[in-house]
């Protein structure tokens, strides 16, 4: 049940990425994008990580998505050829990438993996009950110095959006509603 | 294992059945309630043709509704002007999953546990509901962009940021029932607040959580595209904004969606601050008179009690509030309400922190 519902994640997020990039329409993009986020979020659930799964919606689906379509919708791009004939650059990147994933999993190392891996699930199930309080514990004790760094890089991202989009102080007090969307992001 | 798999999806599906039902109806109710209260507050009798004393209006809005001619506007994109009413209703709906409507009772069936007033306790409830209130935001801008009208597309646009500067006040404001409750299931933030009314989070020890409670009920004001707060379909400026073009079932769906939303938010808020289904007083008085496995009526009275009276609320700002101007909108939410609701949650943590060291 769980490989039947793994495989259909798998293969949803492989078809709506590859749709995110190949789809000439930007909004059908984005609106492929947000299919891909709801099947990334069904991963979590499969691995009892609902917490994640949650979050994985709130800021991806409904708040960062909403912004692309956003400046998709007041750029108003029907159609943009520049970016889609690069299916050159775009092999060169990923045939060697394929390629390796191949080998990989061909190899003795991929067996192992996914013997790894197996032994891992019930480990995680463990801690199944409420996850929420296992991921806090974890990021305030053992990650708390990679936490604070993290929030100190977007307090930094924050600031710097203000001082981009603040004017002048004697020019119109007044920054429009746009700018101050972002800067909350 | 069929047969527990098949009893299983018959009894979610029973609830769900029944949720949705409750939902329409309440939503029915609401339409001819709002146009009686603002009918009442600004002195004259609202609608009074269909049936006895106007009740049956809902019942022509929808036919009426449903009967229209449906039309797609010249130059728009069909698939997502179709599909953006859907997307609006759908998150809606999903949310009501997660709403506690009465005591926390477990059945057994063939040995199946069973909790009849929620469809599903999981431990992320309020992020779930979050998480899908977002969603709604998509239904509005897609609909106001595929109409391919200036006006639907700027009202798209307006929700779309409004929607997104106004989430963020509701999930900092609920931030500190969940520290004094210390868990994200809606199951769980009602059972902490039994008893009296002072243990109801808007009053609770060691930190009331009343000033969270007006941020949360502005901010979804906001979210629900409500007077004072309707810029998205400001009738001034915009003609209908997002929904200029829809006609017809879709615009009852965008109708319907609204309204569910309102309820949606209401429960919510009557769960979280305002003690969902317990009474004011310890146990039910159901109970005193040895009654008590019809005590449940009682408790669901209550929490409809409180979803009402908040809906009431919504209906009595419309009467009451001009509508704000797009930069009063966005100052109001990030420079007052989200310095108010991030102060609260320092403060409850601060409290809970004492309080844990005193005990």
């Amino acid at each position: 049940m769980s490989l039947f519902f793994f495989g259909y994640f798998a293969a949803m997020i492989v078809a709506t990425s590859i749709l995110v990039v190949a789809l000439r329409n930007p909004v059908y993009s984005a609106l492929s994008l947000l299919v891909m986020f709801f099947h990334v979020a069904g991963l979590f659930v499969t691995l009892h990580a609902e917490f994640l799964a949650a979050v994985q919606i709130i800021v991806y689906a409904g708040a960062i998505l909403v912004l692309y379509l956003f400046v998709v919708m007041i750029l108003n791009v029907k159609q943009d050829d520049r970016y889609h004939s690069q299916w050159r650059i775009a092999g060169f990147v990923c045939v060697p990438l394929l390629i390796e994933t191949m080998i990989l999993l061909a190899g003795g190392t991929g067996a192992r993996t996914t013997g790894t891996q197996t032994g891992l699930a019930p480990a995680a199930e463990t801690i199944a009950p409420d996850n929420t309080l296992a991921i806090g514990q974890t990021l305030f004790s053992t990650y708390l110095f990679p936490f604070e760094v993290a929030s100190l890089v977007l307090l930094v991202a924050m600031i710097g959006a203000i001082v981009l989009a603040k004017r002048e102080i004697g020019e119109q007090d007044n920054p429009g509603p746009l700018v101050q969307t972002k800067v909350a992001e | 294992m069929v047969t527990e798999f098949g009893l299983r999806l018959a009894i979610s599906l029973t609830q769900i059945g029944a949720v949705m039902c409750i939902v329409v109806v309440t939503v029915l109710i609401l339409t001819l309630a709002e146009r009686k209260v603002l009918g009442w507050m600004q002195d004259r009798m609202g609608p009074m043709e269909v049936g006895p004393y106007g009740i049956l209006q809902p019942f022509a809005d929808a036919i009426k509704l449903f009967f229209k001619e449906d039309i797609v506007p010249a130059g728009a994109n069909k698939l997502i002007f179709t599909m953006a009413p859907i997307l609006c209703l759908i998150p809606t709906f999903i949310g009501f999953a997660v709403i506690p409507w009465g005591p926390n009772w477990t059945f057994e069936i063939n040995g199946i546990s069973v909790k009849p007033f929620v469809i599903s306790d999981i431990n992320i409830g309020i992020l779930y509901v979050l998480a899908f209130a977002s969603l709604a935001a998509y239904g509005i801008i897609l609909g106001g962009w595929a109409s391919n009208s200036k006006y639907s597309l700027l009202g798209g646009l307006r929700s779309a940021a409004q929607v997104i500067s106004y989430e963020l006040n509701v999930g900092l404001a609920i931030v500190g029932v969940l520290i004094l409750s210390g868990s994200l299931s809606l199951v769980t933030i009602t059972d902490a607040q039994a008893g009296w009314i002072w243990n109801w989070h808007i009053f609770a020890l060691p930190a009331p959580q009343i000033f969270a409670f007006v941020v949360y009920v502005i901010s979804v004001v906001a979210e629900t595209n409500r007077v004072p707060f309707d810029l998205p379909e400001a009738e001034s400026e915009l003609v209908a904004g997002f929904f200029t073009e829809y006609s017809g079932l879709r615009f009852a769906f965008f109708f319907l969606a609204e309204y569910a939303n309102m309820v949606l938010v209401s429960c919510v808020a009557s769960a979280l601050f305002l003690g969902g289904w317990h009474a004011p007083y310890p146990g039910t008085l159901m109970e005193l008179v040895g009654l008590s496995s019809w005590s449940w009526i009682e408790s669901t009275m209550w929490f409809a009690v409180k979803t009402y009276s908040l809906l009431f609320l919504f209906f009595w700002l419309r009467a009451t509030l001009p509508r704000l101007r797009y930069d009063q909108l966005m100052r109001f939410g990030w420079k007052v309400m989200l310095p108010i609701a991030l102060a609260n949650i320092v403060m409850t943590a601060i409290a809970v922190f004492i309080s844990q060291q005193i005990n």
